[in-house]
């Protein structure tokens, strides 16, 4: 029974308390429409999201109000989740395995589609930090889109699938360095003292990923037994704490999440994937609204051109870098022009880059170029490796002989 | 000899490809899941696959057992996986445990742990199969069998 006070002071927040579960709910709602749409239609749901998040936040068709702590705080625990269950998928043979074979690959593909980030963002007026950010913003595929792509199109046993799920884990890997190199530059300072904060942030993952290294047996074996709810709570409650100490560092919390993904391995790893993908879900769905909710359609028009050139120009050189890469494992030219097509898909990881440049000078221009940026490579990506090899067998003019199951 | 390449795939699984006698190249991915999947290069285009079979880890052995291949190495090590899961541990009683004076029984401890007391070791001497009226003393050191969660949680209940 609740006293009378209690009774009351429940009472008195019961209007606003209706109205953030109407307006959270009705967000949440239409995303789960969002997402029937986008597999009905076989796309990832992301593009559709930002789509969402621009219609009804700043300048859009209707202001909502939602209760923007709460939806400030499931947003970043969006990019936690995102990056800790990224973590999850590599164990640590196959995370050696891309380091020994994926280094030359994953060196063309930084220069050459960073490069391509940093020259436009340069060439658009912005300051050197907002061009590092684009050049993140055009460096990392999606991972998330690819799988999702190569499964679909059934490529996965294809022989350049390999070198392109190796240039994933070498850019997951970059990111790692990349994230808190870039969160240190942001808070800025003197030139020593952002210097000490890049050290501070390096040292800080290369604990963490020693730690995870060492004692990820032992944590998994820990971690993995018991009920669902205990090694749902139990693995949540750790990639907050992570994330909240490296964040202490001023190190980007999402890396301390991936890194405590890729501490879990075998029972814990399976485990932790199946109960967290449903609050990665939620969470990063969230995320991707409220990105797009702070950007200015009107910016977004700003800007849409120099999305469109940057989605055309850094497409080319994803096609390069995947020509490259699968070419050096003896990949013909049909198979190398597939594996450049589907890494051309950019995602969730140049949404996360874009939105730590939030509070910049350059930062709404960034976050609607990035916005801008995903949506049409998400869906444009995908769909030119679809036809990739039409496109090789009209450049060659070669009939087509269907794939026939023997 | 026929030569089979391994190729890891990160977040999928390993896949093993061989040319056939026929010259015709075969794959087949195990994925992390123990799923197996069974595909043939295109002829026109030698780094395409299709996708042939999906296999569980049943059927992939009644398929291995119709192709007649010996499943001796599978079911031995089916066997060592059996014994893998059941753990032996050796837990010393600490002066301070809560089970000091009290006997196996009164703490249902199979039913709460899942792991069996086997045997205890008394000043150098084993005790095999103690009854469940057996009271435990200090320096006691019980010998139990089970899954390594259940033993964690036995250590916990007997020794912290």
């Amino acid at each position: 029974m609740l006293s009378g006070q209690e009774a009351v002071l429940l009472g008195a927040g019961s209007t606003d308390t209706a109205l953030a579960f109407l307006e959270v709910g009705a967000v949440v709602f239409g995303l789960g429409l969002l997402s029937r749409i986008a597999s009905r239609l076989g796309v990832t749901a992301v593009p559709l999201y930002l789509i969402a998040g621009l219609a009804f936040g700043e300048g859009g068709l209707a202001k909502l109000d939602v209760s923007e702590d709460f939806v400030t705080l499931a947003a970043e625990m969006g990019v936690l989740l995102l990056l800790f269950t990224l973590g999850l998928e590599y164990n640590d043979a196959e995370l050696r395995n891309g380091l020994r074979t994926g280094i030359p690959p994953g060196l063309v593909d930084m220069v050459l589609n960073a490069g391509i980030g940093l020259v436009i963002g340069l060439a658009l007026g912005w300051s050197p930090l907002a061009a590092l950010l684009l050049a993140g913003v055009t460096w990392v595929s999606s991972s998330g889109v690819i799988s999702k792509v190569l499964a679909d199109l059934e490529r996965v046993g294809n022989r350049e699938t390999a070198p392109v799920l190796n240039l994933l884990v070498i850019e997951d890997l970059a990111m790692a360095i990349y994230l808190p190199v870039v969160a240190a530059l942001i808070v800025g300072g003197t030139l020593s003292e952002t210097l000490a904060s890049v050290a501070v942030a390096l040292g800080v993952v290369g604990v963490i990923l020693w730690m995870a290294l060492r004692y990820g047996g032992h944590l998994s074996l820990r971690l993995g037994s018991g009920s669902n709810e205990s090694v749902l709570l139990g693995v949540f409650g750790l990639v907050l704490l992570v994330a909240g100490a490296a964040q202490l560092f001023e190190v980007s919390g999402a890396i301390g999440a991936f890194l405590v993904g890729l501490a879990l391995s075998g029972h814990a790893q399976e485990r932790a994937l199946e109960l967290m993908s449903p609050l990665r879900d939620l969470f990063a769905a969230t995320f991707f609204v409220f990105f797009s909710f702070q950007i200015d359609p009107a910016d977004l028009v700003d800007v849409a051109a120099w999305a469109a050139a940057l989605a055309v120009l850094s497409g080319l050189t994803k096609v390069a870098t995947g020509w490259f890469a699968a070419k050096r494992r003896g990949v013909g030219p049909r198979g190398r022009l597939r594996a450049g097509t589907v890494l051309i898909a950019r995602g969730e990881f140049s949404i996360v880059i874009a939105a730590l440049g939030a509070d910049l000078a350059d930062g709404p221009q960034l976050g609607a170029l990035a916005a801008g940026y995903v949506l049409l490579t998400a869906v444009f990506g995908p769909l030119a490796t679809k036809f990739s090899d039409q496109i090789s067998v009209r450049v060659t003019k070669k009939k087509p002989t269907a794939l026939q199951p023997a | 000899m026929t030569v089979v390449r391994e190729t890891k795939l990160p977040g999928v699984g390993v896949r093993h490809e061989f040319n056939t006698s026929e010259g015709a190249t075969v794959a087949v991915i195990v994925h992390h899941d123990g799923r197996r999947e069974i595909l043939a290069y295109d002829e026109d285009d030698p780094d395409a696959a299709a996708s042939l079979l999906s296999l569980s880890v049943a059927d992939t052995q009644t398929m291995a057992e119709i192709l007649g291949v010996s499943q001796v190495s599978e079911t031995v090590a089916e066997v060592r996986q059996e014994i893998d899961a059941l753990t032996i541990e050796w837990i010393d009683l600490p002066p301070d445990s809560e089970f000091i004076g009290l006997s196996i029984g009164s703490g249902r401890l199979r039913t709460r742990t899942g792991a069996s007391i086997v045997a205890v070791i008394r000043d150098g001497q084993p005790v095999p199969s103690p009854e469940a009226h057996f009271v435990l003393q200090v320096h006691d050191i019980v010998v139990a069998v089970g899954p390594s969660d259940g033993l964690t949680s036995l250590r916990h209940i007997l020794a912290d």
